[in-house]
């Protein structure tokens, strides 16, 4: 708990912190996640695929120490798959036991009038929490240390569902209608990710702090890939680095982002390169670009785009 | 400090951004948290709370620059309380070359006159003159007259004219940066109201940018209007197949229902456009217009033709409209147009590419230059497609004039209207994508 308090005492901190963990967090993410903590407030990432989105929600639950809910959204989820569901099985099972232990139960009763008043004796289990199956946001809203709860790709369900977060991320509470509210007894830190495959609602995007990261720069990229990939040389990672950055200038159908970056430093560290050759690069740009016609476009440029960074820094 | 904030959020709204009373309240509480002390942290802070897309951070960042370059007037600040008596104390401040003094005194003085409320330029004057007025500057020009009277101006030395001269330049520049914080919306509205009634033939070069991300805008707002329902389910209507397989589990008894469903289609767009002098710019407008509403449309062709015709597609994907109207030109020439050719070319090349779901626009002014306009070639792509619309730019009095064939072809269409402006373009483009649902 103590190392909770201290990472959350200011944005530095945070940065430290997340560092700690192996996420290198630029000062605009620290802040927004400082934010989020602060304010209770869920946090929606946008960015491009592999800038580290569902990285930062894992980093920071290792951080807090908390569990960690993820939720994997696609187009026709809903809330029986996302809130709750019953436990139809034992239900049923619950109906048979009753039907056989009904007639003993009333068997005393004389009349009519009796009977009902012994069945409404009989407590009813049929709906209640014991056949009640959590889905991933009711587990998050029920962790009783908090939990860090991950919202992947919100952007890939419809509007109907995008209603029904409202409630969850605003009021951290579920509406169960046969039980009633079920609260959080400490709300979760929520991420929401998304891709902008179509515009969220504006109801939801209030909701949320908003934190939209960029592709890196170079010096950011660095630190990123000597946390995350330790035993490349730096010499190589520079090259590397300064390699990717000056790719992503070029007008690319998709542009390489950070986790293209390190499987691509991971690769050359497979292969045991010391430094960047043409030929090596030619044969791993499929690492790094995963449209045919970025590839054609890109390497025949390769030994120019590789020498480009050394004049620069001679 | 509520007022700076509040004045910012108000900024903000100016630039653009939604800020609703709960994000102006959540700012506050950001605020709170973070502290003043440190900009870039309050920056950050503030960005995370109220830029809510990627375009909307880019408007906050400036925004915030713009606000915070000048200094915040600090509650405690030298002189604050001895400003009250005007004049006098101005010119003690001014005489002393005291900056700080003068920037909280101006600060307070444009709260006081209101300049925060300017709305456009045509204020500024009138503003300066009552921020200066409201400083005490008449007392400092009755002070200067005084001594040119006294025939003192020379000797005195104090620098007092030069500063006076300052203090004016300073309150315009204040003023100009208040109308350039609060008055950019109203300023931007009005721009984008003329262009969007301005005849696409009459809009000038220079204004091509601001059209362009008019287009853009108004584009992306169909589309999330229209993107945003893929399925629709029909209420009442049980699915029994998909409802026995899920309750299979339940020993058949069906726990779980399934409704049927029916997949919103997704329109399909053929673009026919006449791109000989007199109608290009409608047409460069309606390309862009057409590629902007990316996913609200499922299939968008586009065929440009003069004399005859040609596909455009592959140079309008890989470029942007604006630069490749100029190549759609060079590929197709120059001809006089010529629709029964156009259409000739369409049918025997690209019919295949209009099915029942598809909508064909035709831009044109159907000047057919006295050749066979060959209805019944549009009556064939009509048979198949499921709907003709007719875009053209002339005024519909004179669709009868001349060598116009508007009134034969506007037979074969479901829409035939006069499309001139983008407001006009935006109403079809609407009904089209409204069809669809």
């Amino acid at each position: 708990m103590s190392r909770h308090d201290a990472a959350t005492s200011s944005v530095e901190a945070m940065i430290a912190a997340l560092a700690n963990v192996g996420y290198i967090a630029s000062h605009r993410v620290a802040t927004a996640v400082y934010l989020g903590l602060k304010l209770q407030k869920p946090i929606l990432i946008e960015g491009l695929a592999g800038v580290g989105k569902t990285q930062l929600a894992l980093s920071v639950a290792r951080l807090l120490d908390l569990p960690l809910v993820r939720m994997q959204c696609y187009e026709g989820l809903d809330e029986s798959k996302a809130l709750y569901e019953w436990k139809y099985g034992k239900q049923l099972l619950y109906t048979q036991i009753l039907k056989d232990r009904m007639g003993a139960a009333l068997a005393d009763a004389t009349s009519m009038d009796a009977a009902m008043e012994r069945l409404h004796g009989i407590g009813d289990l049929f709906f209640s929490e014991a056949f009640l199956e959590p889905r991933p946001l009711l587990k998050a809203l029920r962790q009783p240390e908090g939990a860090v709860l991950l919202i992947d790709e919100v952007d890939k369900t419809d509007e109907a569902f995008e209603a029904l977060l409202l409630e969850v991320l605003s009021a951290y509470q579920v509406s169960v209608p046969e039980i009633g509210v079920v609260s959080a007894t400490v709300p979760p830190l929520v991420f929401l990710t998304s891709n902008n495959v179509r515009d969220l609602g504006d109801a939801l995007k209030r909701r949320c702090l908003h934190l939209y990261i960029p592709l890196p720069d170079a010096a950011l990229e660095n630190r990123i890939v000597a946390a995350q990939v330790p035993e490349i040389e730096d010499a190589l990672r520079r090259q590397l680095v300064a390699f990717v950055q000056s790719l992503r200038t070029l007008e690319l159908r998709k542009a390489p982002s950070i986790s293209e970056t390190v499987d691509w430093a991971r690769t050359l560290i497979l292969l045991h390169a010391h430094v960047l050759e043409p030929a090596l690069v030619r044969e791993t740009l499929n690492v790094l670009l995963k449209f045919e016609r970025d590839i054609d476009l890109v390497a025949p440029q390769v030994a120019a785009l590789i020498s480009r960074p050394r004049v620069a820094e001679a | 400090m509520l007022q700076p904030l509040s004045d910012f959020l108000r900024a903000l709204r100016a630039a653009e951004l939604r800020v609703t009373p709960s994000e102006a309240m959540d700012a506050h509480r950001t605020a709170a948290i973070v502290g003043y002390a440190d900009r870039a942290l309050l920056r950050d802070a503030l960005c995370a709370a109220l830029a809510k897309s990627a375009e909307d951070v880019a408007r906050f960042e400036q925004c915030f620059d713009l606000f915070f370059s000048r200094d915040l007037p600090q509650e405690d600040a030298p002189g604050r309380g001895a400003v009250v008596q005007q004049g006098a104390t101005l010119v003690e401040m001014m005489l002393a070359g005291d900056a700080d003094a003068i920037a909280v005194e101006m600060e307070a003085a444009a709260r006081r006159v209101r300049v925060q409320q300017i709305d456009n330029r045509f204020q500024r004057a009138l503003l300066v003159s009552r921020l200066l007025g409201e400083m005490g500057l008449p007392a400092i020009d009755r002070l200067l007259a005084e001594r040119d009277g006294n025939g003192r101006r020379a000797e005195s030395g104090d620098g007092l004219a030069e500063a006076r001269d300052r203090l004016i330049k300073q309150a315009r520049h204040f003023v100009e940066r208040q109308e350039e914080l609060y008055a950019a919306r109203t300023a931007r509205q009005l721009r984008e109201e003329r262009l969007g009634s301005t005849r696409f033939a009459t809009i000038s070069p220079r204004d091509f940018d601001a059209m362009a991300q008019l287009v853009r805008r108004i584009a992306k707002r169909l589309a999330s209007q229209h993107s945003r329902r893929r399925l629709r389910s029909r209420r009442g209507m049980l699915d029994v197949g998909r409802t026995l397989r899920r309750s299979m589990g339940y020993g058949g008894i069906p726990f779980d229902t399934v409704w049927k469903r029916r997949a919103v289609t997704r329109p399909k767009i053929v673009a026919i456009c006449d791109v000989s002098r007199s109608v290009s710019a409608a047409a460069q407008f309606l390309l862009l217009f057409l590629y902007s509403l990316n996913e609200a449309v499922d299939q968008l062709d586009a065929y440009a033709f003069s004399d005859k015709l040609a596909d455009v597609g592959d140079l309008l994907e890989g470029r942007g409209v604006e630069e490749s109207i100029g190549a759609i030109l060079e590929r197709i020439g120059f001809g006089s147009t010529d629709y029964g050719r156009a259409f000739e070319d369409f049918v025997s090349n690209h019919l295949h590419r209009v099915d029942r779901r598809t909508t064909v626009i035709i831009l044109g002014d159907g000047r057919t230059n006295g050749v066979d306009p060959r209805l019944d070639l549009l009556r064939e792509i009509q048979s198949r497609a499921r709907a003709v619309i007719w875009l053209n730019p002339e005024q519909e009095r004179s669709w009868s004039s001349g060598d116009s064939e508007m009134q034969s072809y506007r037979r074969f269409c479901r829409v035939a209207v006069s499309c001139a402006t983008l407001r006009q373009l935006e109403q079809v483009v609407d009904e089209v994508l409204r069809s669809y649902h």
